[in-house]
C-alpha cells in the first residue's frame, strides 16, 4: 500500500497535463471534472497509503520511495524521492481532501469564466506542487514544490490579468516570496556544507547525533533563522506578510486553496518537518519564531478589525492565525501547530469559500458595508459561515477552539508573555469575525441601498435643475426690468402729450374769441375748438393707461425679484445639503436605517436602478455541496486531539513519530488547563457579545473601534512601497545612468581618442570602419589559406 | 528508466566518419553552396542553410549519443600535424566540458534560422551564419591553441557583418563597437599564446608544441610567467563573458543585432569567454587562476546584482534581456571560480541553459518585433489577451531564465551557489543568491507590463503563435522542462571531465583540495531514520532521568 505513494502527487500531474492537451477541446464543465477527478484520485491513494502507514510499527513508520536520481554532482546527490511518515501524510489528507472540495466548487464559481480550463490547468500543477513540497525526501524537493506553488500562485492572483491591480499582486506574490527563498537556499547550502546531504534521511540522525552538542549549536541556530526567513515569506509572517492581503485579487476558490488552507502553511510545515535541527539550535533562535509568530498574530488581528471587504478581513485573519502556528511552532508545541493547522484549513477553507459564495451571489460585491441580511437569502452559505465563524472563534465544541486551546496552553507552559498575546488575538479574532457575519448575514439587508456616490449623483442632478430655474428666474426679471422702462417712456409720452393737446385747446380757444361768431372762419374755428376739447380727456385717459402699465410692470419685477431669490435660497439649501450629505456606505451599523432618498428617487443613477432588479441569491450545488463537507469538518475537527484524556490524544500519538521527541512537554495542573480553557472561553464570548453590542444594537459607533492605523494596516505596506516607488527606484535608476554615463562614457571618450589620434595617420587609411573590418577579414582568409595550404603539404 | 536508456553507451564504438572535423566542414561547405546559389532565389538559400545547418545540428546529437558517459577525457580526437616544425596541429576533441556546448551549437543555429528570416539580402546573409556556425564549432572542439586562437577571432567577422548589414536602427555603431571592443580584448591573447609556448618549450626543453594537453601536462610556467599570461587570456575572455566593466558592447550589439545575431550571441559566444576561463585558464594555469579567483569572483558578483539591477529599468526588451545575461554570466563565473564539482558542473550546464533559455527570450522578442515593429516595453500591453499562447510559451521560457525548479535554469544556478558555498566563496555565494530574487523582480516586471494588463490599438490584435513558430521553439522548450526535470544524463556526461579538471587543479596547486563536504555513509534511509527515533527517544528518557534524579 505504502507503494502507491508516487500516486499521490503524480495524480494531479497527470491531470495538469491531460489539461494542457486537451483542456480547450475539453472545455467547460469537462475539464473542471477532469481536473477534479485527479485531485479525487490523489485523495483516495493518500488514504491508501495512510491505512498502509498505520498499519506499521508506531516507531516505524517510515517510507522512503526513490523514483530516479535527480541532481547527482560530486558528492552532491538528491533524489527525486519522496518521504511517507506521519507529519507528510498527514499534511497529504488534509491538502488532497480539501483540495479535491475546492475543484468541485470552483466548477460553480468559475462558470462562464473564458478561461475555465486554464484555470483548473494551475489548480491541478498547484495541487501536484504543494504534494512535492510535503513529501518531498530532501529540501530540495520541497523547494521544487515550494517554488512551484509559488508559481501557481502567481498564475492565479493574477488569473484575471486585464485588471494592472490583479496583474501587480501576482508579481508582488512571486516576488516577496523570493526573498524567502533566498533565505532557504542558504539554508541548504549550509545544510549541505555540514551534514554533506540535504536529504532529511541524513539530516534529521545527523541533528539527532549533536543533541546537546554546543559545537554545533551556532550552525543549527543559522540554519534555523535562514528556514525562518523562508517560511516568514511562505506563510506570510511580518515583514514579509505585504503579499497576502494582495493575494486576494485572484478568484476566491485559490484564496481558499492557496491562500488559507494550503500553501501558506508551508513554512510551519518546513519549520516542523526540521524540529531535529530547531532542537540543537540556540534557544533563542526558536524564541524567535515564537515572537515573530506571537507579534505578526496580533499585528494583523488588529488590522482584520477595521476592513470592509469581505475578503480583506479573511486574509488578515489567516496572516493572524499562521502567527499563532509559528508561536506554536517557536515554543515546541509542534502538534498544537499541525492540529491547528489543520482545523485552521477546515475552516479557513469554509470561510473563504462561504464569502465566495457571497461574492458570486451578489453580483461580484465584496463590501460588506453593502451587505447585510443576506441569511435569508443564502441559507446554506450562511449556516455553514456560521460554523465557520463558532469555530476560528473559539467557542466549544467547535474545532478552533480545541487546537487554539492547546496552543494557548503550551503558550501559559512556556512564556506567559506569548500566552498573553495569543489570548489578546483570540479575542480580537473572536470580535473581528462576528463583526464580519453581522454585517454580512444579519441586520438589515443594504444591497439594495444607495451609495453615497449613487445619492450623490442624484443631488448633482438636482443641483443642476436648481441652478436652471435660478437662470430662468434671473432672465424673467432682466424680462420685467425691460418692460418696466418701455412703460416709463411710455408715460414721458403720453405726459407730453396731454401737454400738447392742452396747448392746442387754449389757442383754439384764443382764436375763437378773436373772430366773430358770423365769420366764415369761426364755425372752422369752432370745429377746431371741439376737436381740441375731445382731445384733451384721451390725452388724459391714455397717460393714465401708460401710467397704469408702469405700475404693472413695476410689480412684476417685484414678483420676478422674489421668485429669484427663492430660487437662490433652494440652490443654496440644496448645495449645503450636498456637503453635509451623510455618507451612507462609509460607516453604517447593522441597524441603521437606509438613507432617505425622498424626492430624489427618481434622480438614481443607472447603477442603482440597475441593482434595484438583481437579487442576491443561493449558489449553485457545486458550491454549497463544499460548504457542506468543510462545515461538517469544522464542527468535528476538533475529535482529531481531544485533552480529557491520553487515549483520545489521536493526533499526539500519530505525529510523535515524526517528531524525534522534540515536543515539548507540559507541566501545567489539571485544574490550570481548566482554568485557561474557561478564561479563553469567556473571552471569546465576550468578544463575540462586544461585537453584536456595536455592531447589531448599535450601541457604540463603531469609528471609535475602526481606527485608521488599523484600516492602514499600520502603514507598512504603503511605507514599503514609498521606499521601493521613491529612493528603490531612483537608485535602479542611477545606476542604469551611471552605465550609460560613466562606464559606456569611458568606452566612448577612449573611441574618439583614438579616432583623433588616428585621424592624424589619416592618408594611410581611408577611415571608414567598413574597410578596415574588410582588410581583416582579408587578412585573416589568407591566413586560413595559408594554413589550409600546410595542411595539405604535411 | 526509457530516457537514460536512450543515452545511454557501454563501451566507446569506434566512429570512422570524421566526426567532429565534419561539424565545421559541413557548414562552411554549406556557406560555399549558397555562395554558388543564384542570387536571386532568396528562398534556395534559406533552404539550404537549413539543412546545412541541421545536418551539423544532426552530427552533433549523434556524435551526444555515441559519447562515452564515464570517460573524463578528450573524445573523437582528430589529429593532424599542421605546421610541425611549430608544434602547431589540427587537432580536435571533445570532453565532457565541452560536449554540450557543441551540441547547444548544432542545434541552435538550426532553431535561430527557422524562427528567423533575412528580410533582404538572404543569400549574403546565410553564408555569414554558416561561416558563423563553422568558427563556433571550431573554438569548442579546438584542441591546438593557435586553432582555438583563430576560431576565436574568425567568428567576429560574421558577426560583424551579420549586426552590420541585418541590424536595427544604431547597427553600424553597434556593430563596430562590438568589433573594435572584442579585438582590442583579445589582442594580447596572441601575444600570451606565443609566450606560452616559446617559455614552455624552453622551460621543458622540449619542441614546440600549441597542443593544450601537452601544455596544461607540463606546467612549465613560473608562477609569475603563468599569472601575466592568465592575464592576458583573462582579459579577451572578461570582455567575451563580458564581466563587469568590460560589458557595454553587449547591450549595444544585442539590441541592434537581428535575431539571429542575438540567439548566437547569447548563446554561443558568450561561452567563449566562459569556456575560454575553464579551457584556457583553469586547465593551463590552475595556481595562477587559484590565486586570482577572488579577483573573478567578485567581478561575476558585481555582474548578477549590477547587471540584474540595471536590467530591472531598462525600457528596451533586448537591452533588458542582454543585461539580464550579464548577470547570468556572472553566476557562471562563480561557479567556475568555486572550484569545486558542484560549482564548476553547474557553470557548464548553466552556460548550455543561458543560451538555451536567452536564446529562446531573443527569438519570442524577436517576432514581437516583427509584429508591433517595437520593442519598447512602454509601447506594448495586454498582449497575453489576443496572444495566449505566444504569452504561455514566453512565460515557460521565462521562469526558466528566473531559476524556477523543475526547469533547467534552476539545476545550474543552484549547483553554482550550492558549490560557491563550501568553499572560500562563500560570502560571493551568499551576495551572488540574491540575484534570485533580482531576477524574478526584473522578468515578472517586464512580463507584467508587455503581456498583462488591458491591450489598446495594435496589441489588442496582435497574432498568436503560428503553427510553425510553436513547432520551432518547440525544441527548446522541451529542453528547458527535460533538462530541469532530468538533468541527471547532462550532469553524468559533465561529470569525469569536471573531476579530471579538479584533480588537475589538486595536482598543480600546492595546498589546494576541493572544498567539497563528505557526504555521510548511506544506509537504508528508513532504517536510518528509525534508528535516529530510537536515539532521540533514548536521549530524551536519559535527560528526563537526569533530571528525574536531580530533583
Amino acid at each position: 500500500m505504502l507503494e502507491l505513494a508516487w500516486l499521490i502527487p503524480a495524480a494531479p500531474l497527470v491531470g495538469f497535463g491531460l489539461i494542457l492537451l486537451f483542456g480547450r477541446a475539453l472545455g467547460e464543465p469537462l475539464a473542471g471534472w477532469l481536473g477534479l477527478s485527479a485531485a479525487a484520485t490523489s485523495f483516495a491513494a493518500t488514504v491508501v497509503v495512510f491505512l498502509g502507514l498505520v498499519a506499521e510499527e508506531h516507531s516505524e513508520r517510515f517510507f522512503v520511495q526513490t523514483l530516479f536520481e535527480w541532481v547527482p554532482a560530486g558528492n552532491f546527490s538528491v533524489n527525486a524521492g519522496l518521504l511517507v511518515d506521519p507529519l507528510s501524510i498527514t499534511m497529504c489528507l488534509f491538502i488532497t481532501g480539501v483540495g479535491t472540495l475546492i475543484h468541485l466548487y470552483s466548477i460553480g464559481y468559475m462558470h462562464g469564466d473564458p478561461n475555465f480550463s486554464k484555470f483548473f490547468l494551475y489548480l491541478n500543477l498547484f495541487v501536484a506542487s504543494m504534494l512535492l513540497l510535503v513529501l518531498g525526501d530532501n529540501m530540495l524537493m520541497t523547494f521544487l514544490g515550494w517554488e512551484g506553488v509559488g508559481a501557481c500562485s502567481y498564475f492565479l492572483i493574477s488569473f484575471w490579468f486585464t485588471d494592472p491591480a490583479n496583474a501587480s499582486a501576482g508579481k508582488k506574490a512571486f516576488v516577496t516570496n523570493r526573498i524567502g527563498d533566498f533565505g532557504f537556499m542558504l539554508a541548504m547550502f549550509l545544510v549541505f556544507s555540514k551534514v554533506g546531504s540535504i536529504q532529511y534521511a541524513d539530516i534529521i540522525p545527523w541533528a539527532v547525533e549533536h543533541l546537546g552538542d554546543p559545537a554545533i549549536a551556532g550552525t543549527a541556530t543559522a540554519i534555523v533563522l535562514l528556514l525562518l526567513v523562508a517560511a516568514a515569506g511562505k506563510s506570510a509572517q511580518l515583514p514579509l506578510y505585504v503579499w497576502l492581503p494582495d493575494a486576494m485579487a485572484g478568484p476566491t476558490p485559490v484564496s481558499a486553496l492557496i491562500h488559507a488552507a494550503t500553501m501558506v502553511t508551508s513554512g510551519v510545515y518546513l519549520l516542523t518537518r526540521m524540529n531535529p535541527v530547531l532542537a540543537i539550535a540556540d534557544g533563542w533562535a526558536v524564541d524567535t519564531i515564537a515572537w515573530v509568530g506571537a507579534l505578526t498574530a496580533l499585528f494583523a488581528a488588529t488590522v482584520a478589525v477595521a476592513q470592509n471587504d469581505i475578503k480583506k478581513v479573511l486574509a488578515y485573519s489567516t496572516v493572524s492565525q499562521l502567527g499563532y502556528l509559528f508561536l506554536a511552532v517557536g515554543i515546541g508545541a509542534y502538534v498544537p501547530a499541525i492540529f491547528h493547522m489543520i482545523t485552521h484549513a477546515f475552516f479557513k477553507a469554509l470561510l473563504f469559500l462561504g464569502s465566495g459564495s457571497v461574492i458570486h451571489g451578489m453580483n461580484d460585491e465584496q463590501d460588506m458595508r453593502k451587505m447585510g441580511g443576506l441569511a435569508k437569502l443564502m441559507p446554506i452559505t450562511s449556516i455553514t459561515f456560521i460554523i465557520g465563524w463558532l469555530a476560528i472563534a473559539g467557542v466549544p465544541p467547535f474545532a478552533g477552539f480545541w487546537s487554539k486551546d492547546e496552543i494557548l496552553l503550551y503558550a501559559w507552559n512556556d512564556n506567559k508573555a506569548l500566552w498573553a498575546i495569543g489570548l489578546v488575538t483570540a479575542l480580537l479574532t473572536a470580535f473581528y469575525m462576528t463583526r464580519q457575519v453581522i454585517l454580512t448575514f444579519f441586520g438589515r439587508t443594504r444591497f439594495y441601498d444607495a451609495t453615497a456616490e449613487e445619492i450623490n449623483a442624484a443631488f448633482d442632478n438636482r443641483l443642476v435643475s436648481a441652478s436652471g430655474v435660478t437662470t430662468e428666474a434671473e432672465e424673467a426679471l432682466a424680462a420685467a426690468h425691460a418692460s418696466v422702462e418701455k412703460a416709463a417712456g411710455d408715460v414721458e409720452k403720453k405726459t407730453a402729450a396731454v401737454e400738447v393737446s392742452a396747448t392746442k385747446l387754449n389757442d383754439a380757444k384764443e382764436a375763437l374769441a378773436l373772430v366773430s361768431a358770423d365769420d366764415d372762419s369761426h364755425a372752422k374755428l369752432t370745429k377746431a375748438l371741439e376737436k381740441a376739447e375731445k382731445g384733451v380727456p384721451k390725452a388724459s385717459e391714455n397717460l393714465a393707461k401708460a401710467q397704469s402699465t408702469v405700475a404693472e410692470a413695476n410689480a412684476s419685477v417685484d414678483s420676478a425679484e422674489e421668485a429669484l431669490a427663492a430660487a437662490k435660497s433652494s440652490y443654496r439649501a440644496l448645495a449645503a445639503k450636498r456637503s453635509t450629505l451623510p455618507m451612507p456606505d462609509t460607516h453604517v451599523t447593522a441597524v441603521s436605517a437606509a438613507p432617505k432618498l425622498g424626492d430624489l428617487a427618481g434622480e438614481m443613477p443607472a447603477s442603482y436602478v440597475e441593482r434595484q432588479e438583481y437579487h442576491p441569491h443561493e449558489s449553485p450545488w457545486t458550491m454549497t455541496v463544499p460548504l457542506v463537507a468543510l462545515s461538517g469538518a469544522a464542527i468535528v475537527g476538533g475529535a482529531l486531539n481531544l485533552p480529557f484524556t491520553k487515549d483520545l490524544h489521536f493526533l499526539q500519538h500519530w505525529l510523535e513519530t515524526s517528531l524525534f521527541g522534540n515536543e515539548a512537554k507540559l507541566a501545567v495542573a489539571t485544574s490550570t488547563k481548566w482554568g485557561l480553557a474557561v478564561v479563553a472561553i469567556v473571552c471569546a464570548l465576550a468578544a463575540i457579545a462586544g461585537a453584536f453590542h456595536v455592531y447589531m444594537r448599535g450601541k457604540v459607533d463603531p469609528r471609535t473601534i475602526e481606527k485608521t492605523p488599523f484600516a492602514r494596516a499600520w502603514y507598512v505596506d504603503e511605507t514599503y512601497a514609498k521606499i521601493a516607488g521613491g529612493p528603490g527606484h531612483k537608485g535602479f535608476d542611477f545606476a542604469a545612468l551611471f552605465d550609460r554615463s560613466v562606464i559606456d562614457g569611458a568606452v566612448n571618450g577612449v573611441a574618439s581618442a583614438v579616432r583623433s589620434i588616428g585621424s592624424s595617420l589619416r592618408s594611410l587609411q581611408t577611415g571608414y570602419v567598413r574597410n578596415s573590418a574588410l582588410g581583416i577579414v582579408v587578412g585573416s582568409a589568407a591566413v586560413v589559406l595559408w594554413f589550409l595550404s600546410r595542411l595539405w603539404q604535411s | 528508466m526509457m530516457i537514460s536508456s536512450l543515452f545511454a553507451v557501454e563501451a566507446a564504438e569506434a566512429v570512422s566518419f570524421p566526426l567532429l572535423p565534419s561539424l565545421i566542414f559541413i557548414p562552411l561547405l554549406t556557406a560555399l553552396i549558397i555562395g554558388l546559389l543564384p542570387a536571386h532565389r532568396d528562398d534556395y538559400s534559406r533552404i539550404t542553410a537549413l539543412a546545412g545547418s541541421a545536418i551539423t545540428g544532426a552530427v552533433s546529437v549523434y556524435m551526444l549519443a555515441k559519447f562515452v558517459v564515464d570517460d573524463g577525457g578528450f573524445q573523437f580526437v582528430s589529429e593532424r600535424s599542421w605546421i610541425a616544425d611549430l608544434g602547431i596541429s589540427f587537432s580536435l576533441g571533445v570532453d565532457g566540458i565541452s560536449l554540450f556546448l557543441v551540441v547547444m551549437t548544432g542545434i541552435l543555429f538550426p532553431l535561430g534560422l527557422l524562427a528567423t528570416s533575412a528580410h533582404h539580402d538572404a543569400k549574403a546573409y546565410h553564408i555569414w551564419v554558416m561561416i558563423l556556425m563553422a568558427g563556433s564549432m571550431g573554438v569548442f572542439m579546438s584542441l591546438d591553441l593557435l586553432m582555438f586562437f583563430m576560431f576565436f577571432e574568425i567568428v567576429l567577422v560574421p558577426m560583424y557583418f551579420l549586426i552590420g548589414g541585418w541590424g536595427h536602427g544604431n547597427r553600424v555603431y553597434a556593430a563596430l563597437k562590438f568589433f573594435l571592443y572584442t579585438m582590442a580584448g583579445s589582442a594580447l591573447m596572441m601575444v600570451g599564446i606565443l609566450v606560452v609556448v616559446f617559455l614552455t618549450a624552453r622551460n621543458t626543453g622540449g619542441a614546440l608544441t600549441f597542443d593544450i594537453r601537452d601544455l596544461a601536462e607540463a606546467q612549465a610556467l613560473t608562477t609569475n610567467q603563468a599569472r601575466a599570461v592568465l592575464a592576458t587570456f583573462a582579459l579577451a575572455f572578461a570582455v567575451k563573458v563580458p564581466l563587469f566593466p568590460l560589458h557595454t558592447w553587449l547591450p549595444d550589439a544585442h539590441t541592434e543585432a537581428p535575431t539571429i545575431g542575438s540567439v548566437i550571441l547569447a548563446g554561443v559566444m558568450l561561452k567563449l569567454g566562459t569556456y575560454g576561463f575553464l579551457r584556457f585558464g583553469l586547465y593551463l594555469f590552475p595556481e595562477a587562476s587559484h590565486d586570482f579567483a577572488p579577483i573573478f569572483l567578485t567581478l561575476g558578483v558585481i555582474g548578477i546584482v549590477y547587471g540584474a539591477i540595471v536590467a530591472t529599468v531598462q525600457k528596451d526588451l533586448k537591452r533588458l534581456i542582454a543585461y539580464s545575461s550579464i548577470a547570468h554570466l556572472g553566476f557562471i563565473i562563480i561557479g567556475l571560480f568555486a572550484l569545486n564539482s558542484q560549482g564548476i558542473q553547474g557553470a557548464v550546464m548553466q552556460m548550455v541553459n543561458h543560451g538555451i533559455s536567452t536564446g529562446a527570450l531573443f527569438i519570442l522578442v524577436g517576432w514581437i518585433y516583427e509584429r508591433r515593429h517595437t520593442r519598447e516595453i512602454a509601447a506594448l500591453s495586454g498582449l497575453q489577451k489576443a496572444a495566449p499562447l505566444f504569452a504561455g510559451v514566453f512565460t515557460l521560457v521565462m521562469l526558466s531564465s528566473v531559476g524556477l525548479p523543475g526547469l533547467n535554469g534552476f539545476v545550474g544556478e543552484f549547483l553554482i551557489l550550492l558549490g560557491a558555498f563550501q568553499g572560500d566563496a562563500r560570502w560571493f555565494a551568499v551576495v551572488a543568491t540574491t540575484g534570485v530574487i533580482l531576477a524574478a523582480l526584473y522578468l515578472l516586471w517586464a512580463y507584467q507590463r508587455v503581456f498583462h494588463g488591458t491591450p489598446e490599438g495594435e496589441n489588442a490584435t496582435m497574432r498568436d503563435l503560428s503553427f510553425s513558430e510553436f513547432f520551432s521553439i518547440l525544441p527548446l522548450l522541451a529542453l528547458i522542462v527535460g533538462m530541469g526535470v532530468y538533468p541527471k544524463p547532462v550532469l553524468d556526461r559533465i561529470e569525469p571531465a569536471v573531476d579530471e579538471l579538479i584533480v588537475h587543479i589538486e595536482a598543480n596547486v600546492n595546498g589546494f583540495t576541493e572544498p567539497e563536504p563528505e557526504a555521510p555513509e548511506q544506509h537504508d534511509k528508513r532504517e536510518q531514520l528509525i534508528e535516529a527515533l530510537h536515539e532521540a527517544e533514548e536521549k530524551a528518557e536519559a535527560k528526563a532521568a537526569a533530571k528525574g534524579e536531580g530533583e
